[in-house]
Formats: C-alpha cells, structure tokens, sequence
C-alpha cells in the first residue's frame, strides 16, 4: 500500500530560503503532517515545524498545501494522486522564523486589544443563567481553535503589510461578535468594532469561512451581524442626530 | 554548527515573583490566582499560548453542581473518587477537589465560559464513567478547548487592566511562548529560579524567582501509542526530581479504553469517554456486550447485569443501575484487552465502539460533533452509520510531584506542582472529568500559596553562576564534538516508546519490567550521546534530544515503581499478581532521582483518613479495600463497641 511521494518543501529563515525536493514513503491513512514527521525523522532532522494535537483541536499546524492554507494533520494524503508534486510552504502573511514556521505574534497583539467579557455587576458567580437556544451563537465561534488559517487567507492583510496595523482580521473581529451576542456581557462594542477594528474593512469575500477547519460560518454569522449592528447604530438617523444635540462632554 | 561557548553565551534574564511552568488548565489557573494575589507572574508556555494539552480534554469537568440531579452533592463525589482511584488517592486532595470543584466552574463564567446549559438555564451536566451522578459541565465533546480559551482570555483581562494602570500590558504577568524549561535552581535548599530555551532563537533565558509552580502536564511520549502530543515529556517530574523533589504513584498509568486504532498514523487519538456516557456500547468481533462479563466483584452492586435494566438506566438513573461500559476507565481498558488477546476483536486489533444503533444521527452530530468529525476526516468513518473501532491507549499519569495536599507544594521550598503532573489526587486511577476540576481546584491552590510563600520570604535566593553554567553547557552538549557519531534523537525516542510500551503496559510481568528497566540503561547512555546537527534556531532535533532526558528519568521511575508494586490496582495490573491486596493500599512508593539518570525508590506509609470522611462510606464497601484494623474506628464499628 505504500508508495515514493514527491514532497517539496520550503526551508529557509527570513533572510533566504528555498524550495527544497525530497522522496519520502507514505502508507494508507497518513495525513501531510505524517509525511513531515517522516521527513524529520529521517534526512531532515532539524526541518522546523509547529504541531500538538494532531487531530485538528489544537491550530498548530497551519501551512499552505499546494498553495491552499491548511492544517497538515487534518489533510489526507489520499486526497492527492501518487504521482503529484506536494508542496508545502508556511503560512504567507505571516514573518517566516525558520521552514514553516511563522511568527504569529500579530494575533497576539490583536487579541489583546479586544476589550475582554464584561460581567454583569449584580449576578453572583453559580447564579449565571442563559438559554441554550442564546448561548449557541456565540458557542459557534468559541469552537475556533486560533489556527490562523482565516487571518492568514484574508485579503486585507495577505498582501497588504499596511493594514495590519488598523485591522484585526476574521478571528477578532468574529470574538467581537461572540462577546456582542453574550447574552450577559454588559460592554456596548458595535462602534468600536468599526472604528477601532477595522470592520468596515471586511469585503465579505468569504475566503475566511471556506479555509475554517471548524466549518464556522465566520462571514455569514459573525461579521454580516456584526456589520448589520454597526449600520444600525452608527447610521440611524435618530441616533445620529441624538449624537449631535446631546454631545458628550469633552467632546 | 554552534558549539559550546558557556562562557560567552550571552543568557537573557528576568526577574519574577512567580515563575509558573506550563500553559495549561492548571498552569494559567496558577497564574490568574498569583497575579490576582499582587504577585509578578511569568508563565512558560512550550508551545504557543492556547495550545497546551488541555484543548483535547473532551468529555467535560466534574462538579457536584446538582444541576440535573439535585441528590449530587461534594460527599458523593469524593466517594465516587476514592472509588475510583481504589482508595489509594490521597484523600485530603480528594475531599478538597469535591468540594471546591463548584466553586471553580462558576468562577468560569465569570471570565465569559459557555457551558451548554439545562432547560432551567444552568449549566448542564452528563453522565460519565465511576460518577454516580450527571456531573460533567461540558461544551459538546470540546470542553477542553472552553476551558483553556477562557483561561487564555481571562489573562489576556487581566493584561488589559495592568495596561490601562500603568501602560504595560506585560507589568505583573508576562507570557512567554515556545519556552522551554530545562534546569530548575536552588540557593540554600530553596527554589532560586531557572533557566530554559527560546525555541525560535535557540537562545536561553533565565529566570530569578523564589517561588516555581509546575504545571508541565504528563508523561504518555514516553509510550508508542498515545493520546498525547509531542510535550508530553514529563518536563515538570524531570525538574522536580533533579531538583530534590520527590515523586509518587509512578507506577500508575491511565489507558483510557477508546483510542482510535486506525488508521496507523492516528492510532492513539482519543475518542471520547461521552460517547459511551451518552449511550454507546461496545461490542466484540461476535457481536456480544461484552462489558457484562468484566463487572469487578468491588463494583457489583452498582452496575447492570442484563443490558435491558442498563438500558433504563439512561432514562430512569433512579431505579437501575448504570451500564458497565461506564465502569471506570482501567476496567474498561482491561475488558477490551483481554477481549482482544481472546481472539475476538475487530479487524484492526481493537473492539467496536457503537454509538450509531443507539443514538439519531442528527443527535450523535449535536452531542459528539468532534468524534464525528474526526471519524469522518481521518478514518472515512461515519459515526451516525457504522461502529468505531477502538483500543486502549496511553493517556494519564496518575503519580507525580509529591505535594502537600493543602498548598500543593513538595518537599523542596518554594517549588509547587498542580494538575497531571503532580501525584496522589487520583489514586491508583483518574475517573473521567476529574483532571479539568483538578487543573482549577489545585492550580489555583497552588498560585495563592506560591504567593503566600513568596510573601513569607525574607530575602530572595540567589542563582549560583556555576549552576547557570552548568546547566547552559548541559543544554548545548547534543551540539558539542562531545558526542560527535552520536545518534539521531529520534531514534532513541522510539526505541525508548517501545521499550515503554511492550515491556511496562497496560498488562506487566516481573521479567518483561526487569528486561526493560535494563533497556532503559543502555537508552540512558545513548541519550547522553544524542547528537544533532543544524543550527539553533527552531530545530527540532535539538529540542527532542533535551527532552529525551526527562523522558528517559521518568520511564526509569515508571519501571521501577510498576516492579516493586506486587497486585494490580488501577493503572497498574500485573499479570503475575493479578489480585488487589489490602497490605499494598496504604503504602505509597516514593522515587528520589541520585543522579542523572539513577533512581532510589523507598517505601511510605498513607496517612489514614480522617474518621468523618471514612465515616461517608459503608463498612461493607471498605473491607473490600482495607484491612482489618485500618477500619476499627470505622462509624458501624465504634457502634458495637
């Protein structure tokens, strides 16, 4: 059952690299990530690479497959011919540090600037109570396991260095829409989610939601919502002339 | 190629109050608790933040809530627990867990957890092996990743308020990513600091600290055939150990049943313990419920006998009682073995694990989205039609750091140890749920009194240069010309997993443990030797060779312990001393590391259980455990007198 694939990986750091060709055996049932491990194991035993769970719960593994952005331990090896060139390269929008890995931290960054749940004040801790039909939206986008696949893909900041600065890309801008849809989180996020995060620069193309291991509509569920929310709030004219009449001090 | 330049290494230093090894449940619960107690907080994360092993914990966290059945309460947890763990645990970390563990999941919704909720709109519970009682708060089948995710979001909180004081986001707790530990430093008998690797320079960084929690996790890479991921190396058991620590109950070691068993690169992955809690049953190549025959003598009068009053179990918990597939996880692991060896297993060597006959397809897709999930992506198996096939797989260590029960600190001063890799809560084996309450009960115990320790010292311990140079030229000699036609890590790794895994499994014998531990011997002097080439720069090769040390020490106290250990109770079944003995109960065996990779194992006397605690259980159930004179004080006997 076992057959010589042609796998060509990138090895490199962020000064230079370049493609590299290696035969490697593969067996029935192995995914991509076998076949690196294989790699590592064998002629290359210093090729850097992130992995944990191997089994698609953790988002470590993220790297483009034949261009495609994907996690290598969810990636069967039976869903190329025998014959093709595999290559595998990291993840583009990211800094490379070494092979396929990349440095991240912008995700990091990001998600710190997303202001945390905000507790109601008056609701002891065990005296918390919601629906299940109200806490099943925001659990949808708490099923994202950070692997990066979407905030790597997204056109915003793939080939654009410059926005990264103002935007916060899919996976924050969808935890704005968890803690929005909490149904006892007392913060108001719907302004700053356009203005502070870069919403509007979302063009729902969608590319987040068809990468998504999870299968989470990000684009449908979250940011449509969350885009719809913002227009209502910052575009309705009661509220903008209530804005206007009632200025806020120091304003 | 880097050589050895000890001198000249130029070694990036920080200063903390509290340094907490680990990030995961146990580790970022320390954390929170430290830093919410004034203290200034590192936390070392080996791989990145928010990946740690707990995101593949699955099934739930146990809490007697009494959310779906009100008769729940912390008395019959601990019971179930004691139980579980065969009365070995340690039974003031038993009753402390059952008691704070609802404390700690409420606390989680404060830091923004969705539990799935009951019609009453609080937190649900479900059923699951050794619990009397629906008692696991759970999200789906991903109750891991909800804990670590609002852990993970809960420091990222507390950073926010620390910036909008002081404009640091970083001011009193700093995360350090893709770090690993690999020395830990006294001065004058207590904890100094320590000192470990970044994995995207290669360059060390060390750290001055009079107070270390270790939060590192398991042991199950030391094994071919695991739930675990590459950390596993018993980082934190190592440390403790060549720090003076001691270690307990090495000799017990969690197979959970259900590991998928094909195909082969993904033999080992768990397949959760809901399953069965939600309805699933196994069965052999034959057809039969097999479970039936494997219900232990100490456990008949709570489990099924015929599948139809296990049947009614699930809608009358009540009036039946529960099926014998939710028999603890060693029993369950057990019964598939013997199922196996008996010629009657499935294809792929395991047994059927069906949950499609039981449950409506769209049900087993709301319930178990992620076995379904990962059925269908990985084995082209689809759950809601055809059975699963599974095998038992290595995936918890019962022993560990020898703590005090109260502030989970060992024998060394200044240096704690919480969740998997500390010892004694679980006995000779972990029920189900157990391990997420644990990570919270005594992670967070263990940074309030890491805090109250560095509150109490006078001045801070001071890291002897020597010790830093020392243990810089350790970490670098898999570079040096030392161990130049050396072999390739890798290699060792597996010849260590085999040893491991053929030799001290799931069922043990005298010789096969006497021929590995002298495995381990020759293992030992060809991992000093590891050589690697390439730079230091994220290479893998390199990490795998500093982490093969530990992995090495522990096997050694894992062997050694399994050896000495004559009956089988829990984790541990000697084929040779198949019965559970009363004389081995109270005694707990007790591993010291000499040297290197030298270990002196001495025997230890349990502390008897406090007489109202002893009191909650029947003198009936007891005398299957204890002899006679342990259970004198015992409530019914005080009676008669």
């Amino acid at each position: 059952m076992s057959y010589d694939a042609h796998f060509r990986v990138w090895r490199g750091d962020s000064e230079k690299g370049e493609l590299v060709d290696y035969p490697v055996e593969v067996n029935e049932g192995e995914v991509v990530l076998d076949i690196i491990h294989r790699l590592q194991q064998t002629e290359a035993n210093d090729l850097a690479v992130r992995w944990n769970c191997k089994a698609g719960k953790c988002g470590s593994c993220s790297m483009e497959i034949n261009g495609k952005p994907r996690l290598a331990c969810m990636t069967r090896m039976s869903t190329f011919t025998e014959t093709e060139v595999i290559t595998v390269t990291p993840l583009r929008t990211f800094p490379v540090i070494r092979d396929l890995v990349t440095d991240v931290s912008f995700n990091y960054t990001k998600a710190r600037e997303i202001p945390s749940f905000a507790p109601p004040p008056d609701v002891k801790p065990g005296d918390y109570r919601m629906a299940q039909v109200d806490v099943e939206r925001s659990q949808e986008f708490r099923k994202c396991i950070e692997c990066y696949l979407c905030q790597n893909v997204c056109h915003v900041v793939r080939d654009h260095e410059e926005n990264k600065e103002a935007y916060a890309g899919p996976r924050y801008l969808m935890r704005i829409a968890e803690l929005d849809m909490h149904p006892l989180d007392v913060a108001d996020r719907q302004v700053a989610a356009q203005e502070e995060h870069g919403l509007g620069m979302c063009n729902i193309t969608k590319c987040c939601t068809e990468v998504c291991p999870e299968h989470i509509k990000i684009t449908d569920n979250a940011l449509i919502p969350m885009k719809e929310r913002v227009v209502d709030r910052k575009y309705d004219p009661l509220v903008w002339l209530g804005n206007k009449i009632f200025k806020r001090p120091g304003a | 190629m880097t050589t050895v330049s000890d001198s000249t290494e130029a070694i990036e230093k920080h200063e903390f109050d509290v340094v907490v090894i680990g990030a995961g449940g146990a580790g970022l619960r320390a954390a929170i608790e430290a830093r919410s107690q004034g203290k200034r907080t590192a936390i070392i994360s080996k791989s990145l933040f928010g990946k740690a092993h707990t995101v593949m914990a699955e099934g739930g966290c146990a809490a007697s809530m009494g959310n779906v059945n009100s008769n729940d309460n912390w008395m019959v947890h601990y019971r179930d627990t004691m139980r579980g763990g065969k009365f070995l645990n340690n039974w003031r970390m038993a009753e402390l867990h059952a008691k704070e563990a609802p404390d700690r999941v409420w606390e989680l919704e404060t830091y923004g957890a969705l539990f799935d909720r009951t019609p009453d709109g609080k937190i649900s519970q479900r059923n699951f092996g050794g619990h009397t009682y629906p008692r696991l708060a759970h999200v789906g089948d991903r109750t891991g990743l909800e804990l670590i995710r609002t852990l993970q979001q809960k420091i990222v909180s507390l950073q926010q308020e620390d910036f909008k004081e002081t404009g640091d986001y970083e001011a009193n707790i700093r995360v350090f990513h893709e770090t690993t530990i690999t020395e830990l430093f006294k001065a004058d008998g207590k904890i100094a600091g320590c000192i470990g690797y970044y994995r995207n320079t290669g360059g060390f960084v060390q750290f001055d600290a009079p107070a270390i929690v270790l939060a590192t996790g398991g042991i199950g890479k030391s094994y071919s055939v695991t739930s675990n991921s590459w950390e596993y190396t018993g980082d934190g058991h190592a440390l403790a150990l060549r720090a003076g620590a001691t270690l307990i109950n090495m000799e017990f070691l969690q197979f959970h049943p259900t590991g998928m068993v094909w195909p082969p690169s993904v033999k080992g992955i768990l397949v959760t313990e809901s399953v069965r809690g939600d309805g699933g049953i196994l069965k052999n190549s034959e057809g039969k419920r097999f479970m039936f025959d494997y219900i232990p003598d100490v456990f008949k009068d709570q489990y099924a006998t015929t599948p139809e009053e296990g049947d009614r179990w699930y809608t009358d918990a009540d009036n039946n009682r529960r099926p014998p597939e939710l028999l603890p996880r060693d029993e369950v692991a057990r019964a598939i073995n013997s199922e196996v060896k008996a010629g009657r297993g499935s294809p792929h060597g395991g047994v059927f694990l069906d949950i499609a006959s039981r449950l409506k397809p769209e049900e087993i897709q709301k319930r178990l989205p992620s076995m379904y999930h990962q059925f269908k992506e990985l084995a082209d198996v689809d759950i809601t039609k055809e059975p699963m096939e599974v095998g038992p797989t290595c995936h918890y260590v019962m022993g560990g750091v020898e703590v005090d029960p109260d502030t989970g600190m060992s024998i060394v001063p200044g240096l704690f140890a919480a969740g998997e890799c500390s010892g004694g809560m679980h006995g000779s084996n972990r029920l189900g749920g157990n391990s997420l309450s644990d990570l919270l009960v005594f992670g967070r115990r263990c940074g309030k009194s890491a805090a109250e320790y560095v509150d109490a010292t006078a001045s801070r311990p001071v890291v002897a240069q020597a010790d830093v140079d020392a243990a810089v030229e350790r970490a670098l000699l898999p570079f040096s010309s030392a161990t130049e036609g050396g072999e390739n890590p890798f290699q060792v790794q597996l010849e260590l997993q085999k040893t491991m895994h053929e030799l001290v499994g799931i069922i043990r014998k005298a010789d096969e443990m006497e021929m590995a531990l002298k495995a381990l011997q020759d293992i030992a002097t060809r991992t000093r030797t590891v050589s690697v080439t390439g730079q230091r720069r994220f290479n893998p090769s390199w990490h795998l060779a500093l982490d093969l040390r530990n992995m090495l020490l522990v096997s050694l106290c894992v062997g050694k312990a399994a050896l000495e250990r004559q009956e089988s109770r829990g984790g541990h079944t000697r084929d040779d001393y198949p019965v559970m003995d009363s004389d081995w109960r109270h005694i707990l065996l007790v591993l010291s590391a000499l040297g290197e990779d030298n270990i002196e194992l001495v025997r230890k006397e349990q502390v008897p259980m406090r007489p109202e605690l002893l009191d909650l259980f029947e003198l009936d159930e007891l005398k299957k455990y204890y002899t006679g004179e342990e259970i004198g004080g015992h409530r019914a006997g005080e009676a008669m007198k």
